[in-house]
């Protein structure tokens, strides 16, 4: 076993454990700092992957912003935190189970997939992948459309999100 | 190096733990919680295919990036709308939810 296989071992046991405490933590801020956790972990598997741009993307994005965004939700929203019955409905075991079989049925479709257990080739020399990456979102040849589509849909829903929030009085 | 198949097996488990979470909880903001897991899943994936695919396509990386502008606008409607309902029934647990019932 190699020492990024022991990485990808630790960061993936690391990051599910806190996924799994988002889901379950009965306090809500407590669920949403066990979030930071989580996608810090997501984070370094983009770094393993050497996906460095879409890693940094994943600090300043998820855990900058939206993990703060989730904080301040449940800040305004506290007195339910307060509440002492049980965090899940009551069809919980149903959930557990639909999770369970969701997750055997992608590991069974998984295994039959000819390219499963690929390994990767090594980058081509002198191959700069923040350049392609910015290329390839404003080129016209490549996703400069979905890239300026996903900057109206961001504008769309600030716009909306200030509408929604907006007190009227 | 570690293979593609541990990479989709994390994938698979995050998204399915995400999954529950959306399944069972009650509150709405925690419901929310799940679907940002289950949107981390899918962002490894994309990734990891662009890695052990044809690394000089971006097309995985460029998918990853959209849908973190997607994720980006889900949760700042999502959160006001939240806040919204909060202001106006006093609750955010998403069975007491019942407006547009008839």
């Amino acid at each position: 076993m190699t020492g990024e296989q022991i990485i990808f071992l630790i960061t993936a046991g690391f990051t599910l454990g806190s996924g799994l405490m988002v889901v379950t933590a009965r306090n809500l801020v407590h669920a949403a700092l066990w979030l930071v956790s989580t996608l810090f972990g997501v984070a370094v598997t983009y770094a393993l992957l050497n996906a460095n741009f879409i890693a940094v993307v994943q600090v300043t994005v998820y855990i900058g912003a939206i993990a703060i965004l989730f904080i301040f939700a449940v800040m305004l929203t506290r007195r339910d935190l307060r509440d002492s019955g049980p965090q899940t409905n009551k069809n919980w075991w149903a959930g557990a189970l639909l999770a369970v079989l969701t997750f055997a049925g992608l590991a069974s479709l998984l295994q039959g997939w000819s390219g499963f257990s690929k390994t990767g080739a090594a980058f081509p020399s002198d191959f700069d992948a923040i350049a392609a990456l910015g290329e390839a979102l404003v080129s016209p040849d490549a996703y400069v459309l979905p890239f300026e589509v996903a900057s109206v849909l961001l504008m769309a829903a600030l716009v909306g999100a200030v509408y929604l929030a907006f007190n009227r009085k | 190096m570690v293979p593609l198949s541990w990479y989709l097996i994390f994938s698979a488990a995050l998204f399915s733990i995400g999954l529950f979470g959306v399944l069972t909880r009650r509150n709405a903001i925690a419901i929310l919680l799940g679907v940002e897991l289950m949107l981390n899943a899918v962002n490894i994936n994309l990734v990891a295919f662009w890695r052990y695919g044809d690394v000089t396509s971006m097309a995985g990386q460029v998918f990853a990036v959209i849908v973190f502008a997607v994720a980006a606008a889900e949760v700042a409607v999502g959160l006001a709308l939240v806040i919204s309902v909060y202001r106006r029934r006093n609750t955010v647990i998403a069975d007491e939810l019942d407006m547009m019932k008839w």
